[in-house]
């Protein structure tokens, strides 16, 4: 059996991908896409953690934060293409509208 | 026994006719609005005349007539309530206030006429007429405070009548602000009178009263300290010494006004409720003294005032606060139905002489100055005769009613032991000087070349509803007294019989302080001597203005300096301007505005805000607008956190 610490560090590793792709990329679909990346990472670690402990809360956890991504995605790539639709780009750089 | 359940009637005529006035009367013709303002105020009369009737029927146990509709305030035990009373004061009250209000809004459909805010001048003397039933029919003291005020309001509004005139708006000003200081003091007195007692109500308050001992000079109690602060709420009210100054400038009202509020109703409400009050007041001789001292001395001093002034309005308002006086004097040395006597005479002929000057300022064409007047009897006789019948009563010429009433008072002034010689000379004096300003009055106005310009000023008898109340107010005015006329003979004096009643607890105190000092030989004597005193007073007014009329012109050149205080009425206005409205002014601006209000109270909501924008300038270049420098705060958020919670871990690693 697969010790959890292997589970952890790819979950970890999976989650620093995500944030640092977060901050650095510009295309705001691959932002969209890295935090999709950081949950998952997160989802990975729940279901690390149920399987060692031999209980189901984890797995749970993991149906709430998929329905809540779901979701999330569809609210967030309607923005999205509307915001390409707007400014012609998706350049994360030119979103700020609320910039004084 | 329509009335008597039903004593809210009467006050509520009159509120009737204030209320479909003041909300409607403005689209109303002027004829409608007369008979509404004189015909709930004509009913209110008529009540009064059916409540007497029943009144009669009462049995002798059953008077103070109460009746309780509502509970207005209850608290704990504290309970004030729309409570009505009626016993023989009231009857008396009521009949003057509705009798000669009456007579005033009948004068007042033919002196309005061509004024602006017709429905609202009756609308506000309505009001007035509500308000001063109300403050005599209650039956506790918080509903005579109600009334108290709500004649205050009225007297407010109507002395600022012509508003766009700034006399006459700070005039009212001037009324109600001197009056509050009195009311300052009522206010206290009914607090005190809660806590004495436990109990606002009349009924309550008068017999815990009558229990308790005398309060002599030497130990003043509670009962003393109670009739002083009512008595601070009188004086105000009643203009005297030293917060009669609002009375002189009320003139700028309206003469009706004048003639109900500023002589025959609400400024003698001091009166009534010392009256009222009687055994409070019979229990503190401190107080009574008191009474008794300002009355004699306002009787004085306004009258020497009423020598010298010049403006026919402002001759009869002093001679009000010197006649009012005389009531408190009265008052002062135990004879409060010989107070209540001359309120009522004073209402006849004081009303009548307001009117009169009204009538004489309108044939005048709004001209008040008496220098510029002069030989008007031929032309306005009606005015001349009721005025003149009026000025006799009011002298103290025999047999009219001004005559019983002020003999009453200074005889009982004499032999009563409050009383004494000092303050008997003292009201002696004042009736010298009563009898010669009113008879200058005459003279002035009446007699002599006219002193104005016949060809510009078009002299004419007012109209006939107008004199139709002189009239009847001068019958009045000669027969008001008659009630008491029998005591000259050695028979009764049905006045004071009648109202023997609600003062018996106080006279019979007087009684064992005085013994039997009454004596007919004494009070023929007195009366005697106040005639004369009476005659002298005409005889110079004679002499001054019809035999030797340059003599007031050389006595003035004579006697510069008193003549010139006289004629500035001591200075007193002078004086509170400088002592007490200056030193008020100067701490208002400079120190509770400029200092506590500009300073304390606007600096630190100000430097609240001005912290608050300060912070947000600096805290704003956070907010830059663009979504990665959000992300990158987001993430520096997570990493502190995480830090947080894993910092007491590291040093277990280790």
């Amino acid at each position: 059996m697969v010790p959890i610490s292997y589970y952890l560090v790819l979950s970890a590793i999976l989650f620093g991908l995500g944030v640092v792709a977060f901050i650095f990329k510009r295309n705001i679909i691959t932002i969209f896409m890295s935090i999709e990346l950081m949950l998952n990472a997160v989802n990975l670690t729940f279901v690390a953690f149920s399987r060692a402990l031999g209980k189901l809360d984890g797995q749970v956890f993991v149906f709430f934060v998929i329905v809540v991504a779901a979701a999330e995605a569809a609210v967030g790539l309607a923005i999205i293409l509307l915001i390409a639709r707007n400014q012609q780009s998706l350049n994360i750089e030119r979103v700020n509208l609320l910039k004084l | 026994m329509l009335l008597l359940d039903h004593l809210w009637i009467i006050p509520s005529l009159p509120l009737l006719g204030a209320a479909l006035n003041g909300l409607l009367g403005a689209r109303w013709p002027k004829r409608w609005v007369d008979v509404v303002g004189v015909g709930t105020t004509g009913l209110a009369f008529a009540a009064t005349l059916e409540l007497i009737r029943e009144f009669a029927h009462l049995r002798a146990d059953q008077v103070p007539w109460s009746k309780s509709y509502l509970t207005w305030i209850g608290a704990g035990n504290f309970r004030a309530g729309f409570d009505l009373q009626v016993d023989q004061l009231t009857i008396v009250m009521l009949l003057v206030v509705t009798g000669v209000g009456w007579l005033i809004h009948i004068y007042s459909t033919g002196y309005m006429a061509h004024e602006g805010g017709y429905y609202r001048f009756f609308a506000e003397i309505n009001l007035f007429t509500f308000f001063m039933l109300t403050l005599v029919m209650a039956a506790n003291f918080v509903l005579l405070f109600v009334g108290w005020e709500g004649v205050g309001l009225c007297s407010y509004l109507l002395i600022g009548f012509f508003f766009l005139r700034k006399s006459a708006a700070d005039a009212g000003k001037k009324a109600f602000i001197v009056t509050r200081i009195g009311d300052f003091g009522f206010t206290l007195g009914i607090l005190l009178i809660f806590w004495a007692f436990g109990s606002v109500d009349y009924a309550t308050v008068f017999k815990g009263a009558a229990g308790m001992p005398v309060e002599n000079a030497g130990q003043p109690g509670v009962l003393t300290s109670i009739s002083l602060l009512l008595l601070a709420g009188a004086i105000g009210k009643s203009a005297q010494l030293p917060l009669y100054v609002w009375l002189p400038d009320a003139m700028e009202g309206p003469t009706p006004v004048s003639a109900l509020i500023h002589a025959a109703t609400m400024v003698t409400a001091g009166v009534y409720m010392v009256a009222r009050a009687h055994i409070l007041f019979s229990h503190a001789p401190i107080a009574m003294t008191t009474v008794a001292v300002i009355g004699g001395l306002t009787a004085l001093y306004a009258a020497t005032i009423g020598l010298v002034q010049t403006d026919i309005k402002r001759v009869l308002a002093y001679s009000t606060v010197s006649q009012i006086g005389y009531m408190f004097l009265a008052c002062g040395v135990g004879a409060f139905s010989a107070g209540i006597f001359h309120l009522m005479t004073h209402a006849f002929f004081k009303a009548l002489l307001f009117l009169a000057a009204g009538s004489v300022i309108h044939a005048m064409g709004g001209e008040q100055d008496m220098r510029r007047m002069g030989g008007l009897r031929k032309q306005i006789p009606w005015t001349y005769w009721t005025m003149l019948l009026a000025t006799l009563s009011i002298s103290g010429a025999p047999l009219f009613a001004g005559f019983f009433s002020k003999d009453k008072i200074l005889f009982e002034t004499a032999v009563s032991p409050y009383g004494g010689r000092v303050l008997w000379v003292i009201a002696l004096l004042a009736a010298l000087l009563t009898a010669f300003y009113m008879f200058r009055l005459i003279f002035l106005t009446f007699h002599g070349a006219p002193r104005y310009d016949e060809h510009a000023t078009h002299v004419h008898e007012s109209p006939k509803n107008m004199l139709a109340p002189l009239v009847v107010l001068a019958v009045l005015s000669v027969v008001g007294g008659w009630v008491a006329a029998p005591a000259l003979s050695g028979g009764a004096d049905y006045f004071e019989i009648y109202l023997a009643p609600v003062f018996a607890k106080s006279s019979a105190l007087m009684a064992t302080a005085v013994g039997e000092t009454e004596s007919r030989t004494l009070e023929l004597q007195l009366m005697g001597v106040a005639v004369g005193v009476a005659t002298l007073g005409f005889l110079v007014a004679w002499w001054f203005y019809i035999r030797r009329p340059q003599t007031p012109e050389w006595l003035a050149e004579t006697f510069h300096a008193p003549y010139k205080l006289l004629l500035n009425k001591y200075y007193v206005d002078e004086i509170y301007d400088l002592a007490i409205i200056r030193p008020i002014g100067w701490i208002s601006t400079r120190l509770l505005w400029q200092v506590v209000d500009e300073g304390a109270i606007d600096g630190s909501v100000n430097g609240v805000a001005h912290t608050a924008r300060r912070l947000g300038s600096r805290l704003r270049v956070l907010a830059s607008g663009n979504a990665r420098s959000y992300a990158a705060w987001v993430l520096v958020g997570a990493v502190l956190l995480l830090g947080l919670l894993l910092w007491p871990l590291l040093g277990t690693v280790r």
